[in-house]
């Protein structure tokens, strides 16, 4: 069973402060980490190669620095990993980078199951993976805590607001994971030095998985970001203090002051 | 001189402190509380190749340079010394000496199974009346046919209660003195070989420390390591090699303190203002994390002098001497910050003061590192 595992590199978002003055993120000096639900897609996908056989290709786009990140599958259990790595990819929203992905599918060509995590703690959009499978006609099951492969088939334990559905859908397919799915293992000492030493991640521009150009990138992009901003903080509460008539009366001048109510 | 960690080094520090944090962090206040040997803690670090990171990957290892090892034991250090230990006595003192000294017959029969983490092991050597004077051991070893029968008794051995594997050292020549000393594989079933009493310690608790017993214990030839006559070497060398395990272990349990210091430091309130705005505390903390660093550097330097020179006695007694004493005033000093409360149990500081003593006392004293690095100087 042939796995092809998407994963994103993320700030680590327990990590990050925002600067009050620009309200944007201050990214110098925090830790990139893999996002946590692909680690969970990454778990799921070992599990399932060790029950199953077969072979795990990581896909990520991004740039040379995520590397890191796929070193780290590698050393969870994966096989292969792909960086697709190109100034054109820049500034993609998730239906550039959906596009992407598909692309580089397709290119790779031979697989039973497209996994990742459900949405990147740096985004949360959740979109990524069922746009992908738009764009392959792929199957799909969003929200997976549970994988079970029968033949040809998947069975997947799928979690909604007030419980959970079993759906059973046809390879190739892709599904999406949650944290519940389970507890992503600690890479061994030993994959960590093979991850360094031996691994060899080969980079792909858009050219070479056949993006059209129009499709990918800034360009290729639906939707585009205004503006990133901090929501103000709050400013400190006020205590009405005294009898009760008294602070009604301090309470209806404070909201008639805030325009709140007029009378 | 490159300081930079390499990209596997960086790697191996991550995993080791997330696994700290999430694996060994929650359950270090029991393990030192029940005394209790974290026997399966001990065996998921073996899996993930924790127990033998320098054996060479055809015996089971990792194969990972010394200053990776280091590394990982700080981490480890930082959430329980007990465990560290466990974990550098596994590396240092069973899987380097059979790495270095035993026959291909040996080191395939014993150490895939320490450095995949299926079986534990210990190094004894220390006894009642040897103790700094190695050279003085009575235990006896007397050959026999095809086996050497063994008597005597080694105390203080860490990881005894759970080792299935002892790398343990006899005289076959009591007319030699230390030149009669020689090494030997012990398997815990080994009929006349058992687990006296185990020792109720004032730190490092849980890490299995207990008496040896060998009463009139068979032992086959072919589990002489190296040759006869050789123990005191490869003993010596074992420790060469373990100070730097411990000096690791040191700078992570003062980390630790400096942590939980700076943490209590911004958070306690005295005088209308957190006690980390008091010049008092904020030297105490500068003092700390510049004696760390200083630290950390030495057993860096000592690492990498192992990994690419073929003397480090040296360099890994200066790392063990100054680590091991900085310790004991970062721990002081992290009590200190504390005030009251870090003289209770209810605070982390409580039991590093208590783990930071014994880097001092074991695989050499401070003042056996003093006679070692004098010993180099004064020929």
């Amino acid at each position: 069973m042939d796995i092809i595992c998407f994963i994103k590199q993320v700030p680590d978002t327990t990590d990050v402060k925002i600067d009050p003055k620009t309200g944007t993120l201050i990214r110098e000096g925090v830790p990139s980490i893999i996002n946590p639900e692909d680690k969970n897609a990454i778990e799921a996908a070992v599990q399932l190669k060790e029950k199953h056989g077969g072979k795990i290709t990581v896909v990520s786009m991004g740039p040379p620095q995520a590397e890191d990140a796929m070193r780290e599958a590698y050393a969870m259990g994966v096989d292969e990993c792909i960086l697709l790595c190109d100034r054109a990819f820049a500034g993609a929203d998730t239906l550039a980078t959906s596009y992407t992905l598909a692309m580089a599918v397709k290119f790779i060509g031979k697989y039973d199951l497209v996994i990742s995590g459900r949405q990147a703690i740096d985004g949360d959009t959740a979109q990524i993976g069922p746009q992908v499978a738009e764009f392959l006609k792929l199957p799909q099951v969003t929200y997976a805590r549970d994988i079970k492969v029968d033949g040809k088939k998947i069975i997947v334990e799928r979690v909604l607001e007030d419980g959970y559905e079993v759906i059973e859908a046809q390879m190739p397919c892709l599904v999406t994971c949650i944290k519940e799915m389970n507890k992503p293992r600690y890479p061994t000492v030993s994959r960590i030095l093979k991850a360094c030493k031996e691994l060899k991640i080969p980079y792909m521009t858009a050219a070479q998985i056949n993006c059209e150009k129009s499709r990918i990138g800034l360009e290729g992009s639906a939707t585009g970001v205004k503006r990133t901003f901090a929501p103000e903080p709050k400013g400190l509460g006020v205590q009405l203090k005294g009898k009760t008539e008294d602070v009604v009366k301090q309470l209806v001048k404070h909201l008639e002051t805030d325009n709140i109510i007029n009378r | 001189m490159d300081l930079k960690l390499s990209k596997e080094q960086e790697m191996i520090r991550q995993m080791a402190r997330e696994f700290a944090d999430k694996e060994i962090e929650p359950l270090a206040e029991d393990i030192d509380k029940s005394h209790k040997y974290p026997i399966d803690l001990a065996m998921k670090m073996g899996k993930l190749g924790f127990m033998g990171m320098m054996v060479e990957p055809a015996f089971g290892g990792a194969g990972t340079d010394t200053v990776s090892y280091t590394i990982a034991i700080e981490e480890i250090s930082r959430a329980s010394a007990a465990v560290a230990i466990i974990m550098s006595v596994c590396n240092s003192l069973v899987c380097y000496p059979l790495q270095k000294n035993a026959n291909e017959a040996q080191k395939k029969k014993y150490l895939p199974d320490i450095a995949t983490g299926k079986k534990i092991g210990a190094f004894a050597l220390t006894e009642p009346s040897a103790g700094t004077d190695a050279g003085a051991q009575q235990t006896i070893a007397v050959k026999k046919d095809n086996e050497y029968i063994l008597n005597g008794s080694k105390i203080f051995i860490t990881n005894a209660t759970n080792a299935e594997t002892f790398i343990l050292f006899a005289l076959t020549d009591k007319t030699k003195g230390a030149k009669g000393i020689s090494a030997f594989i012990i398997e815990k079933g080994f009929p006349g070989f058992s687990i006296g009493t185990v020792e109720e310690l004032m730190g490092i608790r849980g890490s299995g420390q207990a008496e040896v017993v060998m009463d009139n214990c068979h032992v086959p030839a072919e589990n002489l390591l190296g040759a006869e006559g050789a123990g005191f070497g490869i003993a010596m060398g074992t420790l060469d090699s373990g100070r730097i395990g411990v000096a690791a272990q040191s700078v992570g349990i003062a980390q630790a303190a400096l942590d939980e210091a700076c943490k209590y430091a911004m958070e306690r309130e005295q005088f209308g203002k957190p006690i980390g705005k008091f010049q008092a505390i904020q030297w105490m903390v500068a003092d700390m994390a510049t004696e760390i660093e200083a630290a950390r550097l030495l057993v860096r330097r000592a690492a990498q002098a192992k990994d690419t020179q073929k003397k480090f006695s040296s360099e890994a007694a200066m790392a063990k001497l100054y680590a091991s004493e900085m310790v004991m005033r970062a721990t002081t000093k992290a009590v200190q910050i504390h005030g009251g409360y870090g003289y209770t149990k209810d605070y982390k500081v409580e039991r590093l003061i208590r783990d930071a003593k014994i880097t001092e006392i074991y695989e050499g004293t401070s003042e056996v590192q003093r006679m070692v690095i004098s010993g180099g100087l004064l020929k």
